[in-house]
Parts: structure tokens; C-alpha cells; sequence
């Protein structure tokens, strides 16, 4: 074989796993996107329908009018955003603050801290899940979406300080300085200097939280007794618990549920992963 | 080896210093005392870990040497104290051991397959054209974007008996194939989601299919770090694609590879959203991994917290030990001293 034919046949050969790679990451997405706008008779069918040829919005007018759990989706939809929503607003605030400490100063405790903020990583939600439960019953938060609010800032504020702590760290101290030796307090050069340059990496670190807190199940369902206090993750569960699964409703809610986190997530990636491995890569 | 992640990992205080008249200026002329200033700004964010984390975490392990049932969560009464008593009822339990078997079992086979899996992704992206590799990368992040919840939705519609995509495939494949590989020839009806073996097949894929992206994503980050002049020479010497990989790629990216080991493991081992999902909650006892069984051992009636603080405490020690290396691996790479 000649050199030519065979790199030609390399590109082919690499082309079509390609495809096909990226034909099975998508799959199941499309699949449940697929299933939502599909007839009843082509959902229930040991046939293989590729595409919604009847294509109806009977599933998604469905989990809007009568919804699941005696709610419709709007309850559950609009749930979900105040908790993440605020829970990002909250987590913000406090890890601007913690990521600046521990990126601008050197000071006592300071690997400890970071270190804590590593192993807070690998809890397990059961562990925490158990006294937190109980904690927030004395504390009358169980079954509010407040005491919701509360857990998931303790859940994503590690993360959040840890990854902020590398773009607080990437501003050049100079700037800082200048602003002091022009007389700024400490206070006014924050304000004025710092965030606005720290503040795209906030915005990928709240959505990194947003995403987080928008798919926190265990939590949610555990803290949440009714039902019009659950969010979307703990709505697609429930319908489960009905008699005769509607795989049409579910896959409808699943996809309003998944959609929100394509579109961040797409907007943060790169981020994400340079905020995960951030050590290992660097090398 | 060096990475152009986008924002810059290094630690703050690096600014060379540019003589001695401006170091005196290097802080704000009022306004608190510089000593204090890192420990108010970590006060909110410490309080915050204290209550919800730390706190927890010593509350558990109290709590695990306790007899916390329903009077106690009901009245406030004060739990009685039964030294290791859990500990000895939960190692005396069958459940207990199948549920360690489950998790354990389970956790190797997932992070082998998503590290290899992602790994050949990544490599494979490196060698696409611009468009394609591109469109590979879009592909990758809708399925790591998915939710958990939605991952177990998905698969166990994927696994349904009746109207599933896979009893529909694997009914496509020639009989005698299909009964040479699993011993079955028609695959019409057949429950995928009943017995513990079948559903951590499924739960694997599931698994592996939403976590390889993040790992193919990594591995890419750190291919483009290693300058190609390497990669030229080993041309030049005659090696091989494998070889080139045992010889050059691996050694580098060492450091990538041991974090995303640890890190997959660690998401593995406290698999929970997905499982729930695809067992249908907590009633199949016997496709438990320790983090159901601690659920369902603390909120299923008759709750018995203690004990299932018990067995977190257990989970947790096994992550404590896999955190371990996590966190030395990431203290040797970044200068966070």
C-alpha cells in the first residue's frame, strides 16, 4: 500500500470513530428529548422509531397542567431556581471573600484550610445527610426551601473557594498595589480593582454552583416533605411511584430539567476542568 | 510540562519584588491591621464549612455509637449510648457485606472502563481535524451535562423490558451470536432492572457513558502540553503508536492520571442518584452499595440513624484513605504552601 492511500484510509478509520463516539455520547440525550415529543403509540412500541413522526406536546402540556405529585411542573420548576438561585447568590458572596484571603495573603492556617477544602470534596451526602437532617428539624428549617438553601451553600462552597481561589490568584497584584499607593483603602480597591477583573471567573464558578445545587437529589428529597416544596430532580422521581410509568411525562420533565445544565454547562467547561485537575495539569 | 489552563493556577504572592522604596507602599495606608484582614475575609466561608461540614461529621461519628430511632427523632429524648454496637450488628450483617461487594465490585469496573474509555476518546480527539474533533467535544459535554437523576431516567428507559432500545438491539444481533455471547437468543421482554447483576450492568454503562467525557476532556488538556518535538522523535526512531504511548504519553501525564483515578473512584464509590434511580428506590436490598444502605438504614421505618451513621462513617473512612493520596498528589504539583 502506498503511504498516501494509507494515511487516507488512517483519516477514514479515525473520522468514523469519530462519528461513532460522538453518536453514543448523544444518543440517550436525543433519545429522551426524542421520547418527550413522541405519541404514546410510538413510545410504547418494541419497534425502534428514530424520530417523533407524530411529533405532539401532549407529554410537555401534560407535566405543565396536571403535573406529577398533585403540582404542576411549574411549582417544582420554579422551586429549583430559588434554591439554586439563591444559594449562588449566598455562595458568591462568601467565597469572593474566602478565595481572596486565601489567594491574596499568607497567613497561619492557611494549607489546612486548603486542605479542607479538598477533603470536603470527598464526603458522602449519607454522612452528612443523617445529622443535617436532624440538625435542621431542631432548628425548624426541615421541610422549608430555606433550610434547603443552607445545606447546598455547605455543599458547593468548597468547591467554590477552590476554584475562585485561581482566578482571584491570575489578577496581578500590581494593580492592587497601585490603587493603595493612590491612597484606596483596602475596601475600595476590592471593590473598584479586584472583582471587576475577578469577575468572570465568578460567574463560571456561581454556574459550576448552579448546576450543582439545580441537581442536588438526596437533599432535596430527604429535606423536602411536601410535595410542593420539591424540586425537579425529587418531581421526576416521584413519578415512578405511580402506577403504570409515563415514560412520555417523565421524559418531558427530564428534559426541562436537563436543558438549563446543557447551556451552562457548555458556557463553563473549559473552566470546569482547568478548576478540577487544576494542580495535576499545571505539572 | 506546562498547560495553558485559562486562568492561571499558580498562588498569589508571586510578584517579583521591585525594590525596597515599594515594598514600603505594599499596603493600603488605613484600614485594618494586614494580619487580620485574611482571617475576616475566611470567617463567613469557615463558619459556614464548620456548621454544615465539620460539625455534621462529628455528629456522625457520635451518633454511630448511639441508638437513634424514632422516640429519639420525635421527642428530642437523648440518645442512648451503645458503644460499637452498631458497628457489630452492621459487620454481622449480610447486607452489609453485599453492599461493600456491590460498591467495591462495582467502582472497578466503572473507573477501568471510564479512565480507559476517556482516555482513547482523548487521544482520538487529538488526532481529529479541527471540525470533527470539535463536534466530538459538543458530543461529549451534552452527555456529561446531564443530570444524575436524568441519567438513571435515561438508562432505565433505555433498559425498559417491553419498549427499551437495548432488549431492541440486542434482539437485531444473529441468533447464534446473541446466544454464543450471553446465551440467549430473543431478548424480547426481558427485565433488565430486577436482579442485582443486570442492574449494575446497566448502571455501569450508565456510569462509565456520563463520566468518560470529563476524563477525554483532561486527557486532552494534558496532551496539549506535551511539545510535539517529542512526539517527532520517537518518529524519527521507528516507535509505534502504543509504544509511543507506554513510553511518552503515560510517564507525562502521570500526574493527570493520578488525580483522575482518584477522583473516579471517589465519585464511584458514593454512586447514589443513579442507582436509586434504576434499583426503583430503596426496596431491592440486594443491589445496595454502602451509600443506599446507609440511606435506607437511616430513613427507611423503623429509621435507625445510628446505625446508618455507622455505616457512613465506614464509607467515609474508605474515602478518607483514597482522599489521602488525592490530596498529596495535588499539594506535590501546586505550590499552595
Amino acid at each position: 500500500m502506498n503511504p498516501l492511500t494509507r494515511r487516507k484510509l488512517t483519516t477514514i478509520a479515525l473520522n468514523t470513530a469519530g462519528v461513532v463516539v460522538f453518536l453514543a455520547a448523544v444518543f440517550p440525550v436525543y433519545w429522551m428529548v426524542a421520547t418527550a415529543f413522541k405519541s404514546n403509540n410510538q413510545i410504547f412500541t418494541t419497534d425502534f422509531i428514530p424520530f417523533p413522526t407524530e411529533p405532539t406536546l401532549d407529554h410537555v402540556e401534560r407535566v405543565f397542567d396536571k403535573g406529577v405529585a398533585g403540582n404542576s411542573i411549574w411549582v417544582y420548576l420554579k422551586n429549583s431556581v430559588i434554591v439554586a438561585v439563591v444559594t449562588v447568590t449566598i455562595g458568591a458572596v462568601f467565597s469572593l471573600l474566602a478565595a481572596t484571603a486565601v489567594a491574596r495573603f499568607r497567613f497561619k492556617g492557611r494549607v489546612p484550610f486548603l486542605i479542607l477544602l479538598l477533603v470536603a470534596q470527598m464526603v458522602p451526602a449519607e454522612a452528612l445527610l443523617i445529622p443535617l437532617f436532624l440538625n435542621l428539624q431542631r432548628l425548624g428549617l426541615y421541610d422549608q426551601l430555606f433550610g434547603l438553601v443552607v445545606v447546598n451553600v455547605g455543599l458547593t462552597l468548597p468547591f467554590g473557594i477552590w476554584m475562585l481561589r485561581t482566578f482571584v490568584a491570575a489578577v496581578p497584584k500590581e494593580l492592587e498595589e497601585a490603587a493603595w499607593i493612590d491612597g484606596a483603602s483596602r475596601f475600595t480597591t476590592f471593590w473598584k480593582v479586584l472583582f471587576p477583573l475577578v469577575a468572570p471567573g465568578l460567574v463560571a464558578t456561581s454556574i459550576f454552583s448552579f448546576i450543582t445545587t439545580w441537581n442536588e437529589f438526596i437533599f432535596a428529597f430527604t429535606l423536602m416533605r411536601e410535595s410542593t416544596g420539591y424540586t425537579m430532580p425529587v418531581a421526576v422521581q416521584f413519578f415512578f411511584g405511580q402506577r403504570g410509568t409515563d415514560w412520555g411525562g417523565i421524559m418531558a420533565t427530564s428534559t426541562l430539567m436537563t436543558i438549563p445544565v446543557i447551556i451552562f454547562f457548555l458556557l463553563v467547561q473549559r473552566r470546569m476542568v482547568s478548576g478540577l485537575v487544576a494542580g495535576a495539569v499545571k505539572g | 510540562m506546562t498547560i495553558k489552563t485559562s486562568p492561571d493556577t499558580r498562588g498569589g504572592d508571586q510578584s517579583p519584588a521591585s525594590g525596597r522604596r515599594r515594598k514600603q507602599e505594599r499596603r493600603p495606608r488605613k484600614g485594618l491591621p494586614a494580619w487580620f484582614v485574611p482571617y475576616a475575609l475566611l470567617l463567613p466561608g469557615l463558619v459556614i464549612i464548620a456548621g454544615l461540614l465539620l460539625y455534621p461529621l462529628f455528629q456522625m461519628i457520635v451518633m454511630s455509637t448511639q441508638k437513634v430511632g424514632l422516640r429519639e427523632i420525635r421527642r428530642g429524648t437523648t440518645p442512648e449510648s451503645v458503644g460499637l454496637g452498631n458497628y457489630e450488628a452492621i459487620l454481622d450483617n449480610d447486607l452489609f457485606w453485599s453492599a461493600l461487594r456491590n460498591t467495591v465490585i462495582f467502582a472497578l469496573f466503572a473507573v477501568t472502563l471510564t479512565l480507559v474509555a476517556g482516555t482513547l476518546v482523548g487521544l482520538l480527539i487529538q488526532r481529529l481535524g479541527k471540525k470533527m474533533s470539535k463536534l466530538v467535544i459538543i458530543g461529549c459535554m451534552a452527555a456529561w451535562a446531564v443530570p444524575p437523576v436524568a441519567v438513571g431516567v435515561i438508562w432505565r428507559w433505555l433498559a425498559d423490558a417491553d419498549a427499551g432500545i437495548i432488549n431492541w438491539f440486542l434482539n437485531l444481533l444473529p441468533d447464534g451470536l446473541s446466544q454464543a455471547l450471553f446465551g440467549r437468543s430473543d431478548w424480547t421482554a426481558v427485565p433488565w432492572l430486577n436482579d442485582t447483576l443486570s442492574i449494575y450492568t446497566i448502571l455501569t454503562i450508565a456510569v462509565v457513558w456520563q463520566s468518560f467525557p470529563f476524563i477525554a476532556v483532561s486527557v486532552l488538556a494534558g496532551l496539549k502540553s506535551i511539545p510535539s518535538e517529542l512526539y517527532e522523535a520517537a518518529k524519527v526512531d521507528g516507535s509505534t503508536g502504543f509504544r509511543t504511548f507506554r513510553k511518552i504519553t503515560f510517564p507525562l501525564l502521570k500526574p493527570v492520571f493520578a488525580v483522575l483515578l482518584v477522583l473516579s473512584v471517589i465519585w464511584d464509590f458514593k454512586v447514589f442518584n443513579q442507582l436509586f434511580i434504576l434499583a426503583g428506590g430503596t426496596t431491592n436490598r440486594d443491589a445496595f452499595n454502602l451509600s443506599m444502605y446507609a440511606y435506607s438504614e437511616a430513613f427507611r421505618s423503623p429509621p435507625k440513624m445510628g446505625s446508618g451513621a455507622a455505616i457512613a462513617v465506614l464509607l467515609t473512612l474508605i474515602l478518607l484513605v483514597v482522599t489521602f493520596v488525592y490530596v498529596r498528589q495535588i499539594i506535590k504539583q501546586e505550590d499552595i504552601r
